[in-house]
């Protein structure tokens, strides 16, 4: 059984899902319920000054794909809607109830000193083991100044950041925004400032849908609608690149990093971890299926470490992160061609269609006695993926590599590249 | 035999016979037919519309039904086969669009397309909506004999290309077996007359029923006043066992009684204790199962061969066996027996395949109850009422001869349907013939 307890900056906890600073973490009666579940640990929903924020009715958003719900997810809601010391007073009962399990508070006060020392001071006092800095949700607080309208200004960050670490002991994380041209400026500010890690990715400023009926923009509050953040499965990929972004940057190097974003399974929190992350913080999977799912995530991620023979989170944390390289660095002689399983091939033409109407015309739509075939031109095929992307039986196409002999060479390397500086040796 | 003749009507409760003969497969609703529309890959040349006697570009429908664009999918639908809505009903779908369907090979479990095309069509319907419109009137005036699936849907294609049609009927109704043939659970709720009311909203089309070919209406004459004639009168005769005891009273042609059945409240239809059903058709399995759901106790079919020959689909076959009907493979009839001038058994004997593959009775008999005996064992064409032209009327294999353009050997005539088919009669199938025979028919005036 491999050892799933983590710890980052400082923080530890019995296994790297947390709960992400959202509804599942806004009150005691959540928190326990997931603690109870097996969450390793929870970033309390974010608190705010009195007197607490109003929130609208209409509040979730979401994107549904051929009959897969909630692929997408936004809302509109604020922070926490319940007094300042209600909420304290809570966070300390279940600290010390739950002392193995990881509390981070989520913050978000204006853009004041005095206003971030006062809250510090009241936090440090329930015993939690850190603060998140939320400088990431995109809607309505971002209207007042604070939110993504701190996190897309890095000054504003590092500023921020430097109040927090004079003002309290505990560990700061900062919640960053994807909401930017790059996420880099704002994770570097971070650092400068003296963060202890960065959290990400917030959600996505996003629109789920057009009511075409009420011609309004969803979710929809008395016939209009806001712009709200968008999370879930579809967000992923985007907070993969992200982490990875800062995982491999040499400014951002070493800083811990709280993945979030599209989490659902075990997997997807162990491709995090590959790339960088200590800990992998969840919302909509737990919104969509309830707490109970962290019970497969702790044992498929435990199966597969012992799979891999990996025997703690450390073992293969940022293992992926050399890897990730940019487009100038990778092979061009590397040459892959599709290969396609007849045996599997259940004739639905997807990749014939797809390659001939939109690729290179590489796989041909072949009729035997009356029976359909298709069949990879490997003199056409340019080894793009589409076709076995495409294909819905699983291992039925696969990419080959095609045995060249030639050696990796990259485009800085390649000779018909009109730009390359030629080697010493030429 | 002791007992007496036992065949009552009103064996059941008004509420068993309401829910014995209501929908054997209910509609999809909107979430259910959306899960199943997106489970359809959406194939590039698509084995399921190969397999579609009518080339429904099926993939298209679907998309069309989960992008919530019904209309768009009924109106796929209806364009390759306006009888799209009763096809839904009654295709034998395992064995052309869903047994095609690949997700069969991948997972055993096709699309469920027959439901969907039914979701799609029934929208439409429903929605009183006719989404076709005629072409300028050409002047031509053209004769359909035979208001079934293959004479709708001629007439219906030439409705629509400007023609004006004239359909004779010789039932009260048109519909043709979706009325009168097709088992009460599969077309409930007067779904055929909706659909035939549906075609002739097109315009154009005049509907006389009760006149009969060869008794009210004659070949040369329609000839004569008409541009071009389609014949599509299915097949009138019942074939017969030629076994003696035949003709005792009990003893019924299957689709007589169903035809009954189709136009009665079942609760008024008398129905034995013990019936015994001859044939491996789905006639055989339509009355069989109708039988048991009118309150039968023991129902028997008797087929002369085994599972695999039978002309009833595997999945027809369930039907009949889940209904709690008997299926006796490799057993033929050699008499029926009689008292007081009605049938009380059929004395049955087994049934091999001889050495040369020839089917023979294997001496040994048993001997079944019977208050009713249904004959299923097919029907055929009866030459005579198509006016004693037979001498021109081409006939072959007992079918009217037609070319690939469903052409007859007399000129100006094309027929479709069963008459001509040589297989195995599907409505489907008829729908084709009258599409085919329509454009030929067309490019023949308009030339």
């Amino acid at each position: 059984m491999a050892d799933l307890r983590c710890e980052i900056a400082g923080v530890k906890a019995p296994n790297p899902f947390w709960l992400a600073s959202a509804p599942p973490t806004d009150k005691e009666y959540n928190v326990v319920r997931a603690f109870k579940a097996g969450w390793g640990g929870v970033v309390w929903k974010t608190l705010g000054e009195d007197p607490p924020v109003v929130n609208t009715t209409s509040r979730y958003g979401a994107l549904h794909y051929r009959g897969h719900r909630m692929m997408g997810f936004n809302n509109i809601e604020l922070i926490s809607d319940r007094p300042l010391q209600l909420n304290l007073q809570e966070i300390k009962r279940v600290k010390k109830d739950w002392p193995d399990r990881a509390i981070l508070v989520s913050l978000m006060v204006p853009c004041e000193e005095e206003s971030w020392k006062a809250i510090l001071e009241v936090v440090e006092e329930t015993g939690a083991d850190g603060v998140e800095l939320n400088f990431g949700c995109p809607h309505g607080m971002s209207e007042r100044g604070m939110g993504s309208a701190v996190g897309q200004v890095p000054d504003y960050i590092e500023m921020v950041v430097r109040w927090c670490k004079a003002h309290t002991r505990m560990p700061v994380f900062v919640k960053l925004t994807p909401n930017v041209t790059s996420i880099l400026a704002p994770a570097r500010a971070a650092r400068r400032g003296g963060a202890d890690a960065v959290s990400l990715i917030n959600t996505i400023n996003s629109i789920t849908g057009v009511d075409l009926d009420l011609m309004t923009p969803m979710p929809t509050v008395h016939g209009k609608g806001a712009h709200g953040g968008y999370c879930g499965p579809a967000v992923k990929p985007i907070a993969l690149c992200m982490v990875g972004e800062i995982a491999r940057d040499t400014e951002c190097r070493g800083l811990p990093i709280s993945a979030i974003g599209g989490i659902e399974t075990w997997r997807d929190a162990a491709e995090f971890i590959a790339m960088g992350a200590g800990s992998a913080q969840v919302c909509t999977a737990a919104m969509h299926y309830g707490f109970r799912i962290v019970e497969d995530m702790v044992t498929g991620l435990s199966n597969w470490m012992d799979q891999k023979g990996y025997r703690s989170i450390e073992d293969f944390r940022g293992a992926a992160v050399p890897n990730y390289v940019d487009w100038k660095d990778l092979d061009m002689n590397w040459d892959i061609k599709a290969r396609i399983d007849q045996d599997l091939c259940i004739k639905c033409g997807l990749c014939h269609i797809a390659c001939e109407d939109t690729a290179h015309q590489a796989i041909a739509a072949l009729r035997t006695d009356g029976a359909r075939r298709y069949e990879v031109i490997d003199a056409e095929c340019v080894g793009c993926n589409l076709c076995s992307h495409a294909c819905p039986v699983e291992g039925c196409i696969t990419m080959v590599p095609v045995e060249s002999g030639r050696p990796y060479m990259t485009w800085e390397q390649d000779p018909r590249n009109p730009r390359r500086v030629p080697q010493a040796a030429e | 035999m002791g007992d007496a003749v036992d065949i009552r009507a009103g064996r059941l409760t008004p509420a068993e016979y309401d829910a014995n003969f209501d929908e054997l497969y209910p509609p999809l609703d909107r979430k259910r037919a959306l899960v199943e529309a997106s489970r359809c890959y959406f194939c590039h040349d698509a084995p399921c519309v190969e397999a579609c006697p009518t080339s429904i570009d099926i993939p298209r429908f679907i998309r069309g039904i989960h992008t919530d664009n019904v209309a768009g999918a009924a109106t796929t639908i209806l364009e390759a086969n306006i009888m799209g809505g009763a096809c839904a009903r009654v295709c034998p779908t395992e064995i052309l669009c869903e047994g095609a369907c690949v997700r069969t090979a991948q997972e055993n479990k096709p699309v469920k397309i027959g439901l969907l095309q039914r979701y799609a069509t029934d929208h439409l319907l429903e929605s009183g909506t006719q989404p076709f419109t005629r072409a300028a009137p050409t002047g031509q005036r053209i004769a359909v004999v035979g208001a079934g699936p293959a004479g709708l849907a001629c007439a219906h294609a030439l409705a629509r290309d400007g023609h004006d049609v004239v359909v004779f009927e010789k039932r009260p109704k048109g519909g043709g077996l979706n009325e009168y043939g097709i088992a009460a659970y599969k077309v409930p709720h007067g779904f055929a007359q909706k659909e035939v009311e549906f075609i002739l909203g097109v315009g154009g089309i005049e509907l006389r029923c009760g006149v009969a070919l060869g008794r009210d209406i004659h070949l040369r004459d329609l000839r004569r006043e008409f541009s071009a004639v389609f014949i599509g009168v299915g097949l009138g005769g019942v074939n017969v066992l030629g076994l003696p005891g035949e003709e005792l009273a009990g003893v019924h042609n299957a689709v007589d009684y169903i035809a009954r059945l189709r136009q009665a409240d079942p609760a008024s239809l008398p129905v034995g204790h013990d019936v015994v059903v001859i044939g491996g058709g789905n006639t055989a399995i339509d009355i069989a199962v109708q039988s048991r759901r009118l309150g039968a106790t023991n129902v028997t079919i008797a087929y002369r061969r085994g599972a695999s020959q039978m002309g009833a689909t595997r999945h027809e076959q369930e039907v009949a066996q889940t209904n709690g009907v008997t299926i006796r493979h490799w057993t033929r009839p050699v008499r029926l027996i009689g008292e007081d001038d009605h049938v009380r058994a059929v004395e049955l004997e087994y049934t091999q395949l001889g050495q040369t593959g020839r089917l023979m009775g294997t001496d040994d008999r048993f001997t079944l109850r019977a208050d009713m005996v249904f004959k299923a064992i097919g029907q055929h064409l009866v030459p005579s009422a198509l006016d004693g032209s037979v001498d021109l009327l081409e006939i072959e294999r007992g079918k009217i001869k037609v070319n690939e353009d469903r052409m007859s050997s007399l000129d100006r005539v094309w027929a479709g349907g069963d008459a001509i088919g040589q297989g195995q009669d599907l409505t489907v199938q008829a729908v084709e013939d009258g599409k085919i025979a329509a454009r030929a028919i067309h490019r023949y005036l308009m030339d």
